[in-house]
């Protein structure tokens, strides 16, 4: 019979636990403070969940007429529809230096989201909108791709963002 | 001795490979493709309509399939010979392994038709025939008559065995299926409330946002449901083929209720960039997920020390000695040790996943499959393909046809993968390269992106050679073998400390409330959140 409770622990090995311990530690410290404290964002949920089916109707929700909106000098904002297999609108030019406010949902299944050269990468899921910031420092052509399968055209859906100079 | 268990183990291992060999084979078209070389076209002929089905079949026999049929095959077997004890109701394993075999040719209908191209993660609203969704849920099924086998087995060997210390082998494979029953339950309701409802026509919309959160509830801890096995061999078994014996049976024992409680309670880390779930839930989950990293560094440790106690034993000297006294020249040791050294890199890939807004960087890139080929597609799959160089001599009753030929399908895997996942890992860091594409048609594709689509058909191609070396290996020893001269036992590692471990650790209570209260706390909130945005409106779509 087994009574004993104490749990032998070589000390190299309770080195490495402690090691374990402070790696994982330090990753969570510095992931999390990235994310909350200098604004490394993820998508949150909007406030309102649309209907794939409407989304795309002219006058149902600003989805209808999808583009880009300046809202304040330096401050734009991008609605994007996705659909099997393309983004509407394909091309976006903007002035370098501005800051774009991306907002997306697809009308049908399931696609993905990602700007090269910029922190936006998200999935776009019917029902639901998709929203995420960035300003580009840095003229140039930067492409956007679904990364998520959405049929035998997956491969033939993206778009640009130019960025010009001011 | 054991003749039910190991005749029912042989064909759920035939069955696993068998599966593994077609999805396999389908596996470097995709690197091929890529690079420029477009074969499917060629596939045509055969029923394989696109890059798309190709890689549908590749995920579902592989990661699915063939897993699970693997697994419920050798945990049978590890239990039973684990507690020296014949299972208490065969007729339980016999059904589970009908029912699974149903659900399996089920499946196979639409996914040969393509009728189910949705890739293995099945996303709604792409809608597959019904049959593809009730045949992967009776796969399920019959994976929990499996669990319920082993349970029954064991409380028969309680009662028979009073105040005896579980073995290790034993106590570590009901875990894993303990850990199954509870993270099935994502992907059952899934299935049961929204999936097969909704391709039937009774329900007319389903919500995507639901469906992917029920869905990853159970895909990340079926990551777990994976590794263990490979687990329960490198602590249970490896440190005796090697000639040594388990540096710790007590911190195994730890690592395994770890595993228990942090594999399930984690899953929004695949869904740090869904629109639908508040980011608090997200951060809880990457705190999580860094925990469940834990007990792998505790595995690493035992599992490198028993390795070194091994070594030594067989007469290796100095700080790095011992390794070139391990028993380099036996296949079923050299692939486990390779698959081992391998999951790590992938393991350090993994953490860069998990790191909740480092993964915007990251995020369905050509990254993952570079991950997931290191961790499924070798530490664990390469270390199955390990334990079938003795398993399969074992039910069998004939000899491994040739060591060499295992030695070097060993090598060619762990070259192949590293030139593969490699490429990957660089594609989707640097570039920005998305995986699941048929980069070779992309209008977008970059010549900055070539070389390393290059390497990675070049891995794709080795990792071809590894294949055929061991199927040629396999099926000679099955249908040409000698038969053997003597039993093959299964190996059991000793407990390098002589003593049973503490009692609180054979102990469930209070590791099973935890894990079910970790999960309520974890994922209760973000259901009812889901639940009070229900979006019952996305119709079905069959895009391919």
């Amino acid at each position: 019979m087994n009574n004993h409770t104490h749990l032998h622990i070589h000390p190299i090995e309770r080195l490495w636990i402690i090691i374990s311990f402070s790696m994982i530690g330090v990753f969570a410290v510095a992931v999390l403070t990235a994310g909350f404290a200098y604004g490394f964002q993820l998508p949150v949920p909007e406030d309102r969940i649309v209907d794939p089916n409407l989304v795309a109707t002219p006058g149902a929700t600003a989805f209808g007429e999808p583009g880009l909106r300046e809202l304040s000098p330096g401050n734009m904002e991008a609605r994007v529809l996705a659909q099997a297999w393309s983004f509407t609108p394909k091309e976006i030019t903007i002035p370098v230096g501005t800051k774009v406010t991306f907002y997306v949902t697809t009308k049908d299944v399931q696609h993905g989201f990602h700007l090269e050269g910029s922190n936006i990468n998200f999935m776009v899921l019917p029902g639901q909108i998709s929203k995420l910031s960035t300003t580009f420092t840095t003229p140039g052509t930067y492409n956007f791709y679904c990364h998520e399968y959405c049929g035998v055209g997956h491969q033939t859906m993206y778009g640009q963002v130019i960025v010009t100079e001011k | 001795m054991y003749a039910h268990e190991n005749r029912l183990t042989a064909w759920h291992i035939g069955i696993a490979f068998v599966a593994l060999m077609v999805g396999m084979l389908l596996g470097p078209l995709q690197t091929w493709e890529h690079a420029g070389l477009n074969l499917y076209p060629a596939l045509r002929s055969i029923g394989i309509q696109s890059y798309y089905q190709g890689l549908t079949i590749h995920g579902i026999l592989n990661a699915l399939v063939f897993t699970t049929f693997f697994i419920t095959g050798f945990l049978t077997f590890a239990t039973t010979h684990s507690l020296k004890r014949a299972s208490k109701y065969p007729w339980v394993h016999t059904l589970a392994l009908v029912v699974m075999f149903a659900g399996l040719l089920i499946t196979a209908v639409p996914l040969l038709l393509n009728g189910a191209t949705v890739l293995y993660t099945f996303y709604p609203p792409l809608k597959a025939d019904p049959a593809f969704y009730i045949g992967l849920t009776l796969v399920v099924v019959g994976s929990w008559i499996t669990g319920y086998g082993l349970l029954f087995t064991w409380s028969a060997w309680k009662k028979e065995n009073p105040g005896v210390q579980t073995p290790l082998i034993a106590f570590a494979s009901l875990i894993t299926m303990v850990m199954w029953q509870i993270c099935t339950v994502g992907v059952a309701v899934e299935m049961l409330a929204l999936n097969i409802p909704w391709s039937l026509g009774l329900i007319a919309g389903t919500d995507p946002q639901l469906a992917r959160t029920l869905f990853w509830f159970t895909g990340h801890p079926l990551v777990y449901f994976w590794l263990l096995p490979a687990y329960i061999s490198w602590y249970g078994m490896l440190p005796k083929q090697a000639g040594g014996k388990l540096f710790s049976e007590p911190l195994a024992r730890l690592s395994f209720w770890l595993f228990l409680i942090l594999s399930t309670p984690l899953g929004l880390h695949h869904q740090y960039v869904d629109p639908g779930i508040p980011a608090g839930w997200k951060a809880l989950h990457a705190v999580l997920t860094y925990s469940v990293f834990f007990p792998s560094m505790l595995t690493l440790f035992n599992v490198v020390a028993s390795l070194e106690i091994a070594g030594r034993a067989r007469g290796g000297k100095g700080t790095f000695g011992w390794i070139r006294a391990l028993p380099w020249s036996e296949p079923s040791f050299t692939a486990q040790a390779l698959a081992g050294i391998l999951f790590a890199f992938g393991g350090i890939s993994g953490i860069a996943n998990a790191s909740y807004d480092l993964n915007l960087v990251l995020h369905n890139t050509a990254w993952q499959p570079g991950h997931f080929h290191l961790t499924v597609g070798t530490g664990v799959a390469f270390s199955f393909m390990g334990i079938g160089y003795w398993l399969i001599p074992k039910l069998s009753g004939k000899e491994l046809w040739s060591k060499k030929f295992g030695i070097y399908q060993a090598w060619t895997w762990f070259v192949g993968m590293i030139l593969m996942s490699n490429g990957l890992h660089i594609l989707g860091l640097r570039y920005s390269v998305p995986r699941r594409s048929a980069l070779g048609v992309a209008p977008y594709a970059s010549a900055e992106w070539t070389p390393f689509l290059i390497e990675s058909a070049l891995g794709g191609t080795i990792l071809l050679i590894s294949v055929v070396l061991l199927y040629v290996n396999y099926g000679m020893t099955v249908f040409a073998g000698k038969k053997l001269t003597r039993e093959i036992e299964m190996p059991v590692a000793e407990n390098a400390e002589g003593m049973p471990s503490p009692r609180w650790l054979d102990t469930w209570r209070p590791w099973l409330l935890g894990a079910v209260a970790l999960v309520l706390v974890a994922y209760g909130p973000v259901i009812y959140i889901l639940l009070t945005r229900l979006n019952l409106t996305s119709p079905g779509f069959r895009v391919w």
